[in-house]
């Protein structure tokens, strides 16, 4: 049977498993919005920006571990669909966007709303297609499904000219995989190496577990788990890793990097062993490299990605596989040779890493009625037992829920890590609460990231997506000014909202409940009501006014060493700045470093 | 530090400008870059010379390999291999320079392919520095315009670059 070229991507979408499409017509589009219309095989979610249809996308893949779907026509519709996509590609995300183009008789002629969307999405993508060829398209949808989840996941986009989704074919929907010779991503380990790391991790005086994002897309948290159980190191993770290894449990340090707790980021830098599992070294976890390696150190490297072994660092030991497949390889080697770091060498280290956490770096006063952003996160925390999703937006409000939220389980925290964009809180709220309909899903965000796609309460509307949105409300944009305070004396450029919307009305015109708490004593009853009014299907708009001027602590600033933080200030008083200054006469010897 | 990569690329529209962008978005600079069809005609090979030091090719060759429509990359630096630019230059030449230059193109094994009354133009093959030897040689003043290939290069003996 002959199938129009877009009955054909709907047909193959179907055939994907595809449950939501997120998207937003236009005329490059029509063909496949009339298809959608009339096959009716999957739910659409008509958002109100581009951007956001992606974000959702994005976030429906992260929360449900299969790879998201968007829809977007051509010209403007692509180049919204961009900041989207960059998003996905930076946090190695799995996604299909299917964007429209003008027919191939128009490409090239500054046709309306004609852009060159392969040219623009290049840089941001894992791969992109230009489809001229209806008898292409299905096989190159089951290429992009299959490209984008395996090996290091991403986005790749599927750009289809408009007389190609009129075009007839016949349509047959690849079973297997389709073999592509020039891509075969290495996933099983070298066991060599394997062997070699488990010998340098045995032989560790200060081993360091270093987890990332690589984790949650893995599906590797109990091998994790497992391997950090046997060999009784610790672990730190990175903003992207968070809820890839309990955030309660002792052997966990906490988030590490540039706001890092304390303990996490002095073990890291102190560590003699790192084993990196799916992390990258990203610069807002190790900040500078040469600093990072003043302290002699081994690496041990294992990321599905070979390019993202020793980009940054240098690595004595290089794995290049999935990390499922790898750690579940060395835990097998560690059983049998019984190979883990020797107990007496451990618990020195951890008595070291103990004083550290004894700081209690996260601590705050909450004691004053002017509401502490932490204090919110931590009454949230508490109300939803720690198992709420937590979505979140880019800026203070952002490290405040890392800090703050103890994440127990992989994919529960949802946040722009890697491209840092801000409007993605509430978009992700909507794709994860569509993935994930039993969970209670939180958009912890500021008044300036959620006005940037403020407009999606619209959407949640009208499909009834009762999630709750979590402004912390300074006035600001708090993190910016924060830097402001900190390397610029205070010259608050731009950094200050004097016309902010009153969000509660807001909230209620687009039939939503609204708002705003201004009291600490208010906040707990407040963040009930909304859970209960959430699960009675409404979505909750709360403004919390916070303190103006909060910060988030510890930091590691720009150029700065992992060891060099600013602290909060109840650690400074008691004279820490001397005790970050003191590693090198701790219990052990720095120089016995192998 | 002077590199040549080889590589085996997809012959598919778009595949070039993936590499090129790639050179361009990491700020790596690529010095010549030559690139034809190969025996197998869903193949192109792509010779691209760079320079950087280890870490940095080291990136290089593991960020084309991750494109999806590369198949093969091999740093030739890695054992022996021959390299080969083909280059048009165009000399004024009038007098007793037209005699030197015809011996100094015999020289660098040259050729002349086109002659005027007051031009010749000559066609040299070699490795790149051969060419800048001869264009050294000329000098400045002589030369009207020279066209050059990029090198190509291939590794010697049984070393091929296949799938």
């Amino acid at each position: 049977m002959q199938l129009s070229g877009a009955q054909i991507i709907v047909q193959s979408l179907k055939a994907e498993g595809v449950e939501y499409v997120f998207g937003y017509p236009g005329g490059a589009v029509l063909e496949i919005y009339d298809a959608i219309y009339q096959l009716n095989k999957f739910k659409h979610i008509l958002t109100r920006h581009e951007q956001a249809a992606v974000h959702a996308a994005d976030a429906y893949a992260r929360t449900s571990g299969k790879v998201g779907v968007a829809l977007v026509t051509s010209g403007p519709g692509a180049t919204n669909a961009v900041t989207g996509i960059a998003t996905a590609y930076s946090d190695s995300i799995p996604m299909v966007v299917i964007t429209g183009q003008v027919g191939t008789p128009s490409i090239g002629t500054d046709a309306f709303q004609e852009v060159d969307t392969v040219g623009i999405t290049r840089p941001c993508v894992k791969h992109n297609f230009l489809v001229t060829d209806i008898n292409e398209l299905a096989p190159t949808i089951k290429k992009a499904f299959q490209i984008a989840a395996s090996g290091r996941p991403g986005p790749v986009v599927v750009d289809v000219p408009k007389d190609v989704t009129q075009a007839m074919a016949k349509f047959s929907y690849p079973q297997e995989d389709i073999f592509i010779r020039s891509y075969q991503p290495v996933v099983q380990g070298h066991t060599g190496q394997i062997k070699k790391a488990v010998q340098m991790f045995a032989s560790a005086k200060r081993p360091i577990v270093y987890f990332g994002g690589g984790i949650i897309l893995g599906n590797a948290s109990q091998e994790l788990m497992d391997f950090v159980r046997l060999t009784g190191a610790p672990c730190t993770g990175t903003l992207m890793g968070l809820g890839g290894f309990p955030s309660d449990d002792r052997q966990y340090l906490g988030m590490l990097g540039m706001h890092g707790t304390y303990e996490a980021n002095l073990a890291m830098q102190e560590a003699d062993v790192v084993l990196a599992v799916g992390a990258r070294f990203d610069d807002r976890v190790v900040s500078v490299p040469s600093k990072f390696l003043e302290k002699p150190k081994k690496i041990i490297h294992i990321d599905v990605d070979p390019s993202s072994i020793a980009k940054r660092v240098r690595v004595d030991v290089p794995i290049v596989g999935d990390v499922k497949n790898v750690l579940a390889e060395m835990i097998g080697f560690c059983g049998k040779q019984n190979a883990v770091p020797n107990r007496d060498h451990l618990d020195k280290w951890w008595k070291t890493i103990e004083n550290w956490r004894s700081r209690n770096c996260l601590w705050f006063d909450d004691s004053s009625e002017t509401i502490k952003p932490q204090y919110v996160v931590k009454k949230l925390a508490e109300i939803t037992n720690n198992s709420a999703i937590i979505t979140s937006d880019v800026g203070q409000h952002q490290m405040f829920a890392a800090q703050y939220y103890p994440f127990t389980r992989p994919r529960q925290w949802l946040n722009s890590g890697g491209l840092g964009t801000m409007g993605v809180g509430l978009p992700y709220a909507m794709g994860a609460k569509l993935a994930a309909p039993e969970q209670d899903v939180f958009c912890i965000t500021g008044e300036g990231s959620i006005q940037m796609n403020i407009q999606e309460l619209s959407t949640c509307f009208q499909y009834k997506i009762p999630i709750t949105v979590v402004t912390l409300n300074n006035g600001y944009l708090g993190m910016v000014r924060q830097w402001q305070e900190l390397y610029y004396s205070n010259r608050e450029s731009e950094t200050y909202f004097d016309s902010l919307p009153d969000f509660v009305k807001l909230a209620e015109a687009y039939g939503h409940v609204g708002m705003r708490i201004e009291k600490t004593s208010e906040v707990e009853a407040a963040l009930r009501a909304a859970l209960q009014h959430n699960r009675e299907g409404r979505l909750v708009f709360m403004d919390f006014i916070t303190d103006k001027k909060q910060n988030v602590f510890p930091m590691v600033g720009n150029g700065k060493g992992l060891d060099e933080m600013v602290l909060p200030v109840h650690m400074r008083e008691t004279k820490a700045d001397s005790d970050v200054n003191d590693v090198t006469d701790r219990n052990y010897d720095t120089r016995s470093v192998p | 530090m002077r590199r040549i990569l080889s590589v085996l690329i997809e012959n598919k529209s778009g595949a070039m400008s993936r590499v090129v962008g790639l050179f361009s978005a990491r700020d790596y600079n690529i010095d010549s870059l030559s690139v034809a069809v190969t025996e197998d005609k869903t193949l192109s090979r792509m010779t691209i010379v760079t320079h950087g030091d280890e870490t940095v090719i080291e990136q290089i060759t593991k960020q084309l390999n991750k494109l999806i429509e590369v198949i093969k990359v091999v740093d030739l630096n890695e054992s022996r291999f021959v390299e080969r630019e083909l280059m048009l230059v165009k000399l004024r030449a009038a007098g007793k320079d037209r005699d030197e230059f015809l011996r100094l193109a015999e020289i660098y094994r040259g050729r002349v392919v086109d002659v005027t009354d007051r031009t010749y133009t000559i066609e040299i093959t070699g490795a790149t520095d051969k060419l800048d030897s001869f264009l050294e040689t000329v000098g400045q003043a002589q030369i009207l315009e020279t066209v050059r290939t990029g090198a190509a290069g291939i590794g010697r003996g049984e070393r091929i670059l296949k799938i």
